[in-house]
This record gives C-alpha cells, structure tokens and sequence, in this order.
C-alpha cells in the first residue's frame, strides 16, 4: 500500500514526463488495437467470400433441367465440391428483384424469362477452383462462367501483407515505447539521485527503492493501453454503421463485445509486461 | 560496540583519508571524535555505515564485520545506526514530519504507530510545532534538530552525529549536544563529530583525535557503562594495548614532529 502510495506521489509531482509515458504507450496500444480490428475484419472478410459460390456457372437459354442435373451429379463426382446450389430462372428474379428493390423502372424492365439459370458452386480446396472452372467452361450447355478465385486470392495476400505489416509497426512502436519509458523513467531515478542515496543511507532496501519505479512503469502501460483501446474503441463504434453500409452484406460488423473486451484484457496484461520490462530496464541502468 | 582495528582508507586517487586507525567505543559511551576538516572524520562515520569499506584493517559493529557484510544486510546494519548527517540530508520535498517518518516507513512500521512514535520524538526534541514545514522553512538549530529526529526513530544502538553543532550559535549548539546527552543517558552509544572546542570542554567525555587521517590521541576518562545500558561492565575504550595517557604524550610527541617538519 506505502509503495502504491509513493507510486503515486512520484507521478502526480512529476506530471509531464508521466503525460509523456502515458501518451507513447497510448500511441503503441493504438496501433495494437487499429491493427488487431483491421485483421479481425479482414480475415472476417476472406471467410465471407471462401463460403460464397466461387463459381457460377450461367446456362445457356434453351438447356433443359435433365441436363443440368446431370452435370450436377459430374461435378459432384469429382468429390472437389463443398457445395452447389441451383439457382431457377424464377430464383434468379428474386434475387433481381431483392437487390433492385429500391429502383422500380429497373423492376419493369426484367421478366424470369431473360435471367438465365445458375450453378453456385464452392470448392472444398481453393486450388481446386481452375478444374472446375475448366469444366464447367468445356461444358457445352454453360454460357458463362464467373469465378472469383482472384477476389479471394488477392484479399488473402492483402491480409498476410497487413498482418505483416502490422506486426512490425507493433514490433517498433513497442520498442520505441519500451525506450521512451526507460529514459522517462531513468530521467526520474536521476531526479531523485539524492533522495535514493539518503534513504539508502537510513536503511531502504534495494527493492524498497526499485518497487515504486517498476510500478510506475506498469501505471504508464495500464493507462496508455486503456486510452488506447478506448480511442479505438470509440472510433470503430462510431464508425459501425458507415462501414457495415459500405460492406454491404458481409457479416464482419459490429465486432462481437467478447472480442472488443478480451483484446482489452490482453492489451492490459501485455502493457503490464511492457511496463514492468521497461522500468526494470531503466532500474538496472540507473539504480546500481 | 565499535571496534576500527588498524584501518586504512585510500581513495582510487591514492590519497590516505585514514591511515592506521585503531579504537573502540563502548556500549552506551559518548565519544567526540575531533579533528581539523579533511582529518577523516567523516570517513570513518562511512566505514562504520557502510558507505565506503576500509582498503586495510576491520571495522566492527556490534559483533558484524562491516566489510565482510552481504549487501542484503546492509538495510539491517543501518537501521541499527542514526546517523546525523553534517549536510543533513533532509528530503526538501518532504514536510519535517515526513522526513523523520521515512525509517519507520522503509522499515514498514505502520503508520498509526509510526505517527505516534514521530510524534514523541518530534516534542522531545522540540519541534512538534513545525510538524508541516519543509525544510526550507526551518532555521539552523531546528534542521539539527529534525536530522536528530530522525536519526532516532528506529531507536537505534548507536547514533553517529556527524559536526551537529557546525554553523550554530553557541546557545543552539548547547541545546543540541544537551539533546544528544540525553539521548545518551538511555543507553545509545553516541559519537559525535565535532571541531567545537567549547563543546568538547563542557562535556567531560573521551576524545579521539584525528589529524590527517591518523590517530593522534585519545584523551578523557576510561568509560564504565551504567549496568543497566551494558552488560559489558567493565568497558575499557582505548588504543589497542596502550593507555590513553601514553598515546596522549604520543600524540603531543608527533605534533611536535609535524610541527618540526
């Protein structure tokens, strides 16, 4: 309780250099957090599209519904096939009609008799999309063939690029942040050089000096982490609606609370062990 | 209680600040250890604490071979020693009540208790009144007054007051070596660092003399503990296998060698 309370004593007199720490380590937990979101919606993202039809196959006009089960029944075969789902001239209109709903002189114009019928397929492996693909474009009763191997590809390479950079902008933020706190706190120990030197003198411990600058340390790392987490919070919670319009139809927003609360929980617990490496740096450089 | 068994001190700069000291000081004794500025007063209030080790020789305090201490019970040899700092060392951002409670606070005595116990010593030695003051709004005698304070809070064996009387007037210096005395009277081994002769004069105490690092004497009576305050009844202090009156003429013998030279 006496350490938490020089702790304190020791942050309320010098409040500058503690709006310094707590400002670094804000920046760090922001990055952690902005990073942490983007990753969850991208990956959140990539899942989306994996479960959609990467492959439509539109039939020609005149084929009959004997045929088109019968290249059901050959896709199958191939046992490359999650899924596939038939879609009917008639579906096909509902679908129109659901998308178009808000635009009525669209609505006139289209009958069930000019949509042509589908095959939505999805792929147990991702590779195996070019065979069937290729199947289905030999096949002579398919007019049209969309495939959206590259959609998913590119946002997988796009994901492992952010997750790539992310991890190294954490890297450094964080060892910038570890560095800055080693100094802020080393400038404090040298602050109070006669202070430790006295109560040393009149019998303070080692550990009785050292334990209020290791707190101080994670006092920074909880702050900065809650302002972090809280600023990006609050950023992604009002940017909710915006971002769930413009992502129309994929399932990634609002993020789940258990989500937003344990990266809280871990941001907190890994502030902690920046803090405390941090300020026992700066008390192995400064206290000898 | 305190015994310097032939302990020389040099600095990395090669220069002696103590050579060949040797003398005890009894359980309960009050002793000035006297000297011009620079003759290793100081020093030896350092090696007694901890502060600094002897290149030659033994310190021993209280049955603990202060050199041969692990660093871990250094915090234990010290809370048995108060030492009255010559530059005090007071916190300045720290009031005089939170100064003289720092001890109490290191040693994790509770604060209810621990207030209590400052409080007493506080009015013992007459600064109650200035219990919120920082240091900065305090006079001379009453700093003094708060570094004895302070020194005496884990009640300790032996208090070292290192010059407490220096830059005080007369009638100040007296209150505070009368403060000391008492102190001594309830069994706390004092030794006092001191140039002031009137001081010296008043109180009929032994005295060790130093003079460039050496010993030149050790003059005054032969301590004998009061039985309650020692259980070491038949204290003598003096220079290992002399008598006090033959260093006394040793001494008087070498100044006039220095003084020669």
């Amino acid at each position: 309780m006496k350490t938490f309370k020089i702790t304190w004593r020791n942050i309320r007199r010098s409040p500058y250099q503690a709006i310094a720490a707590v400002f670094v380590m804000t920046l760090t937990f922001l990055f952690i957090s902005f990073f942490t979101f983007l990753l969850y919606g991208s990956s959140k993202a990539i899942n989306y599209f994996e479960s959609r039809p990467q492959v439509t196959a539109f039939f020609k006009q005149e084929v009959k519904q004997t045929d088109i089960d019968n290249l059901k029944n050959q896709l199958n075969a191939t046992n490359k096939i999650a899924s596939i789902k038939f879609v009917s001239k008639q579906d096909a209109l509902k679908i129109y009609k659901e998308q178009n709903k808000n635009d009525p002189l669209l609505l006139e114009l289209v009958t069930a008799d000019i949509l042509p019928a589908s095959l939505e397929i999805s792929t147990v492996k991702i590779e195996n999309l070019s065979d069937i693909n290729n199947m289905l474009k030999d096949s002579p009763l398919v007019s049209e063939v969309v495939f959206q191997k590259d959609v998913v590809s590119v946002l997988t390479s796009w994901t492992n690029a952010l997750r790539s950079i992310g991890l190294g902008l954490i890297i450094i933020s964080s060892l910038v942040s570890i560095f800055i706190m080693v100094i802020i706190i080393g400038v404090k120990i040298s602050h109070k050089k006669q202070d430790i030197e006295i109560m040393r003198l009149i019998g303070a411990a080692r550990w009785y000096i050292r334990w209020p600058f290791i707190f101080e340390g994670i006092f920074y790392g909880i702050v900065g982490a809650i302002l972090g987490w809280l600023i990006s919070a609050s950023v992604l919670w009002y940017s909710t609606p915006f971002l769930s319009a413009f992502l129309k139809g994929m399932p990634i927003f609002p993020l789940p609370l258990v989500f937003v609360f344990g990266l809280l929980g871990i941001e907190i617990l890994t502030a902690i062990i920046l803090g405390v490496l941090s300020s026992f740096l700066a008390v192995l450089r400064y206290l000898k | 209680m305190i015994r310097l068994t032939q302990v020389s001190k040099q600095f990395r700069t090669g220069i002696f600040a103590l050579t060949d000291v040797s003398f005890e000081v009894e359980k309960g004794e009050f002793v000035f250890l006297v000297g011009p500025t620079g003759s290793g007063k100081t020093t030896i209030f350092r090696l007694i604490t901890r502060e600094a080790l002897p290149t030659v020789g033994e310190v021993i305090v209280d049955n603990w071979d202060v050199a041969k201490l692990p660093n871990n019970k250094i915090p234990h040899l010290r809370k048995k020693i108060g030492v009255v700092f010559q530059d005090l060392k007071l916190l300045m951002d720290r009031t005089i009540f939170e100064n003289i409670i720092l001890p109490l606070e290191i040693s994790g005595i509770d604060s209810i208790a621990a207030t209590k116990i400052v409080e007493e010593i506080m009015e013992k030695v007459g600064i109650l009144s200035h219990r919120d003051k920082f240091p900065i709004q305090l006079a001379g005698g009453e700093l003094q007054r708060a570094a004895i304070a302070r020194a005496l809070t884990l009640e300790p064996d032996i208090l070292l007051a290192d010059e407490p009387t220096g830059n005080l007037d007369q009638a100040t210096a007296k209150e505070i070596v009368k403060i000391l005395e008492e102190i001594n009277k309830k069994g706390t081994t004092i030794i006092m660092a001191t140039h002031n002769e009137d001081v010296v004069k008043a109180l009929s105490k032994r005295v060790i003399t130093l003079n460039k690092g050496q010993l030149v004497g050790i003059s005054g009576k032969k301590f004998k503990a009061h039985p309650e305050h020692s259980e070491n009844k038949s204290a003598i202090i003096s220079i290992e296998g002399e008598k006090p009156e033959e260093k006394s003429k040793q001494a008087e013998k070498k100044k006039e060698q220095d003084e020669d030279f």
